[in-house]
């Protein structure tokens, strides 16, 4: 157990060494802090004070109220709640789905490869957003709903990602190996494969947690997302964007709020896979081989 | 003699990884005259690809050159690029290991051939498809305006290397190097392309520099000879000398573990521990920790020696060791055959007969299948308990996917498999898991066949969980056992395959196929992807191990000195079927099969003293496409005793009168016979 901690920490010290990486993940850590900690803040995200409706930034609400007189920071706050559960939540469901489809795919090929890879390339035909709108549309508006759209128009992407891996682990003598021993196919998948195939699935994982908020985000900019009170800040781009002119705050400060957070996972994720790039070229000493056809 | 095409003084390389900067090269001389080959040889990590790319200036940025080279008169170090380029395109040709990514596969052959030369501006680009042709014919290629417009893939690996030379000949460069050239090649096709490249160097007068870990293409090839061990020249000297009387222990020792064609049994003379990696090398000489001179003398360890002229002056030896008046000659191969234990009384363990395993062709269209890959074709083996069957022969002859039907890993078509007088085909999953256990594996490639994400003793011990015996064979205290058997430390606990080297992997393969007490134990080229002096030491750790346990080996390789080395029995394959089968003596010493004979005369032996005289019977051709194999024997088109019998009636296996082999083949007897006319003699140039 030791080895493995070990391992993942020069991971993650490799991965902190690029400067871009280890500043969204301060944000990213940060914001989550934030979003965890949202009850014991100072600030009420409900509490309504028409008469201080759409006022400025001031000392007393840091990024300004919007038209009910609530304070703006408290709710983009909570509405970093939202984006990351609804992420977290789609980003499960994608995986838990995405990735035995692709391990069946690959490792049995096939009708299974062809039944399967053919129903993922249906998903990825239909536009994630219309695909997302049908869903709430017989699910009802909830914040589950919401998180079931995103997570099913995410399983194409760890399906996919997983079959390239299994494709490419499968004729590989260690997992051979293991079957020459009588394992079953379970096992083989499960136990050898899998865990090589890690990488590259964590990878999407963060790339996929970018595109869910936004996807989040949309379905709340069109009305569909999260049902109000709960703050989203999509929900706020979308009222936002009615008072522009008198207090362009409202709508600016929550856009940065969500750009910034995509920004951050799409630069980790980028970090990631090059990190992981560069372990795996290292993974072969090369002053073992015989010194061949460099 | 004439001014040296190459001249290498004082050459040191590092390259600054990460961390602080790695020495590769510590200070190479050498001199590289026309008309002659020199071979650098070691084993890896010894820097002999650095040596030859440096030369050329062909390094990346990151690495560091120090030292003077001057190639066909320019100063190599610190010219820039464009007289760099303009010198390679010129004076030098490169002829890489492997053929199949040297070769673009998006153009025609005979336009790469020439593209170098056209965009030097030496030729011009309406004679280039005519000059194609001619380089092509030079290199025997049989018509050759017709494959000049040929893409890569159509040719065959031999054709493709050939091709190479051809383009490495283009320019008419004054100096070639070759790095491991025939490495990726069947032997009998690098018999022909070693032989192609010898007399086109003598007819163009080119040197080469030829990099190779093959001592019997040393041998074969060679008029001077550079050992190199840890980033530096341990010996140099002329061929003959160097191979009769080796001065560097290092080179006595390398000869020593070397297996050969012409000896047999016994145990190799390994040399131990491992080459050392270029950021470690141990102070003093580097060879020391494994020398047999060193033998704790502090001079060894606290000093480098300097490459010195050694032995008689005229000879021109010169070797890199305090000691080296006091190295002793060679022992001779041993040529007393240990008693064979005749494992003949024991039951066989494991019999094949009459094994197919065809694998369909599809149509692009509907997938229907054309036709089958006769992967094998009816192949019959006995492997008795205690005893070693080889099954060798050329790439694509099925050898491996007979040993992976045994394991139950591929289907089979046709024929029976027993193990233990029980038939193994067409088992359930659950049946085959039970005989499984007395059956192992172990693969040619270690650095593919461990699971990098496991620490070692979990690959080592995973057999045993698959089959839920971990506990009941002793837990962590019998994968400790199993370690010790194979000579590694449990303290090795935690590590993952990664952090070990290629000879310490398959050490780790073989505890592994050792941890169910399995009854037989299938070795798909153990040692080929090893260096030679790591080859000599797992050989005899299978050796001790068998004699410890009783295993039976079927045993899987294509060079037949390791399989000369371990085997009591042979089978050679060709296209799916034996050819010929015998006891190990009798098929090395009486091949009775035209191919064992002209297989067996294409091995290069490490002697260069006999190389002028040794008649050779060198195929013409490759080995064809299983899906369409020839009609009657299979090996006609190739074979020197054909007839027209053998192109219309398939030989049948069976006894060869006189001796204890069984050979198909219509005109099967002694080398020689019928077949005086079709050997070439190999004249000296």
């Amino acid at each position: 157990m030791t080895a493995r901690l070990r391992r993942l920490s020069l991971a993650l010290a490799a991965l902190l060494a690029d400067r871009g990486a280890a500043i969204s993940l301060a944000f990213l850590v940060v914001v989550t802090l934030l979003a965890a900690g949202a009850g014991w803040l100072p600030m009420d995200a409900m509490r309504q004070d028409i008469l201080k409706a759409l006022e400025p930034p001031s000392a007393a609400h840091w990024f300004g109220t919007d038209e009910l007189g609530r304070d703006i920071l408290a709710r983009v706050i909570l509405g970093a709640r939202t984006s990351l559960q609804t992420a977290a939540g789609a980003v499960a469901i994608a995986a838990v789905v995405g990735i035995p489809m692709g391990l069946v795919a690959g490792y049995f090929g096939g009708w299974r490869d062809t039944v399967l890879m053919r129903f993922v390339d249906v998903l990825l035909a239909l536009p994630g957003i219309l695909f997302a709108m049908a869903i709430i549309a017989v699910l009802g508006r909830s914040q589950m709903a919401a998180l079931i759209a995103v997570g099913i128009t995410g399983v194409p992407n760890f399906a996919r990602i997983t079959r390239a891996q299994v494709l490419s682990l499968r004729s590989r003598d260690f997992v051979t190996a293991v079957e020459a021993f009588g394992a079953s196919s379970g096992y083989a998948m499960a136990r050898t494969i899998l865990p090589n195939a890690w990488s590259p699935i964590m990878v999407q994982a963060i790339v996929l947690a970018s595109l869910a908020i936004l996807l989040e985000a949309a379905l709340a900019f069109l009305g569909i997302g999260v049902p109000p009170p709960t703050p989203s800040w999509g929900e706020m781009l979308r009222t936002g964007k009615n008072y522009l002119h008198e207090a362009p705050h409202y709508a600016v400060l929550p856009g940065i709020a969500l750009t910034l957070t995509i920004l951050s996972f799409d630069t980790l994720g980028r970090a990631m896979s090059r990190v992981l790039e560069d372990r795996h070229g290292q993974a072969m000493p090369a002053g073992d081989r015989q010194e061949e056809g460099r | 003699m004439s001014a040296p095409v190459l001249s290498v003084r004082g050459l040191e390389v590092d390259f600054a990884g990460s961390g602080r900067p790695v020495p590769v090269i510590r200070g190479v001389d050498l001199d590289v005259h026309p008309n002659e080959i020199l071979c650098i040889v070691g084993e890896s990590g010894s820097g002999k690809s650095v040596t030859a790319l440096a030369a050329t200036g062909l390094l990346p940025p990151t690495a560091r050159v120090r030292g003077r080279v001057v190639l066909d008169g320019t100063d190599v170090t610190g010219a820039p690029p464009e007289v760099l380029r303009r010198l390679r395109g010129e004076a030098v040709g490169f002829i890489f290991q492997d053929p199949t990514t040297t070769l673009n596969p998006v153009l025609p052959v005979g336009r790469q051939i020439t593209e170098g030369q056209v965009a030097h501006g030496r030729l011009r680009q309406a004679d280039a498809p005519a000059r194609a042709a001619e380089l092509l014919g030079e290199v025997e290629i049989a018509d050759p305006e017709g494959r000049a417009r040929q893409y890569p893939h159509q040719f065959s690996g031999g054709m493709r290397q050939r091709a190479v030379i051809a383009m490495a000949m283009a320019g008419r460069p004054r100096l070639i190097i070759a790095d491991e050239p025939t490495t990726a090649l069947d032997v009998t096709v690098q018999a022909q392309v070693l032989d192609l490249l010898r007399r086109r160097q003598a007819e163009t007068g080119a040197a080469i520099v030829l990099i190779t870990h093959d001592l019997g293409v040393v041998a074969e090839v060679a008029d001077r000879v550079a050992v190199m061990y840890g980033g530096r020249i341990v010996e140099t000297g002329p061929v003959d000398a160097l191979f009769a009387r080796p001065r560097h222990p290092y080179t006595t020792a390398l000869l020593e573990s070397l297996p050969r064609l012409d000896t047999r049994g016994g145990r190799l003379d390994p040399i131990p521990g491992q080459p050392p990696l270029p950021g470690a090398l141990p102070a003093g000489c580097s060879f020391h920790p494994r020398c047999r001179l060193a033998a704790g003398r502090p001079r060894c360890a606290a000093e480098e020696p300097a490459l010195r002229p050694v032995g008689a002056a005229a000879a021109g030896q010169a070797a890199a060791c305090h000691f080296a008046e006091e190295n002793p000659r060679p022992k001779p191969p041993a040529t007393v055959a240990e008693a064979a234990a005749s494992a003949a009384a024991a039951a066989p363990l494991l019999q094949i007969e009459g094994l197919k395993v065809h694998f369909p062709l599809r149509s692009r269209v509907l997938r229907l299948t054309r036709g089958h890959v006769r992967a094998v074709d009816g192949v019959s083996l006995t492997v008795r308990a205690g005893e070693t069957v080889s099954l060798v022969g050329e790439s694509g002859c099925g050898k491996t996917t007979t040993g992976r039907a045994v394991m139950g890993l591929v289907p089979v078509t046709g024929g029976d498999i027993r193990f233990e007088g029980r038939s193994v085909v067409g088992l359930r999953r659950l049946a085959m898991r039970g005989v499984r256990r007395h059956m192992q594996y172990v693969f040619q490639d270690p650095f593919s066949s461990l699971n990098p994400v496991l620490p070692v003793e979990d690959v080592v011990a995973e057999p045993l969980r698959i089959h839920g015996l971990y506990d009941s064979f002793g837990g962590a205290r019998y994968i400790a056992r199993l370690f010790e058997m194979v000579g590694l430390s449990p303290t090795m606990f935690g590590r993952y395959p990664r952090e070990f080297s290629g000879g310490q992997k398959q050490r780790i393969g073989i505890a592994r196929a050792l941890a169910l007490k399995p009854r037989l134990v299938i070795l798909d080229e153990p040692v080929a992807a090893l260096d030679v002096s790591i080859q000599a030491q797992i050989l005899n750790l299978l050796q001790d191990l068998q004699r410890e346990l009783g295993l039976g080996y079927l045993f899987i390789a294509h060079n037949l000195s390791v399989v000369r080395q371990i085997s009591d029995r042979v089978a050679v394959m060709y296209l799916g079927r034996v050819v010929e089968e015998s006891d190990s003596d009798t098929l090395y010493e009486a091949p009775a099969h035209p191919y064992t004979q002209s297989l067996l005369s294409a091995v290069p032996v490490p002697e260069p003293a006999g190389r002028t005289g040794r008649g050779r019977i060198v195929l013409t051709g490759e080995i064809p496409n299983p899906a369409a194999p020839p009609g009657g024997c299979t090996f006609h088109p190739r074979c020197f005793r054909a007839t027209d019998r053998c192109r219309a009636e398939a030989p049948a296996f069976r006894p060869h009168p006189g001796l204890p082999s069984r050979v198909a083949c219509h005109h099967a007897g002694p080398p020689g016979t019928g077949a005086s006319a079709e050997r070439t003699e190999e004249a000296a140039p």
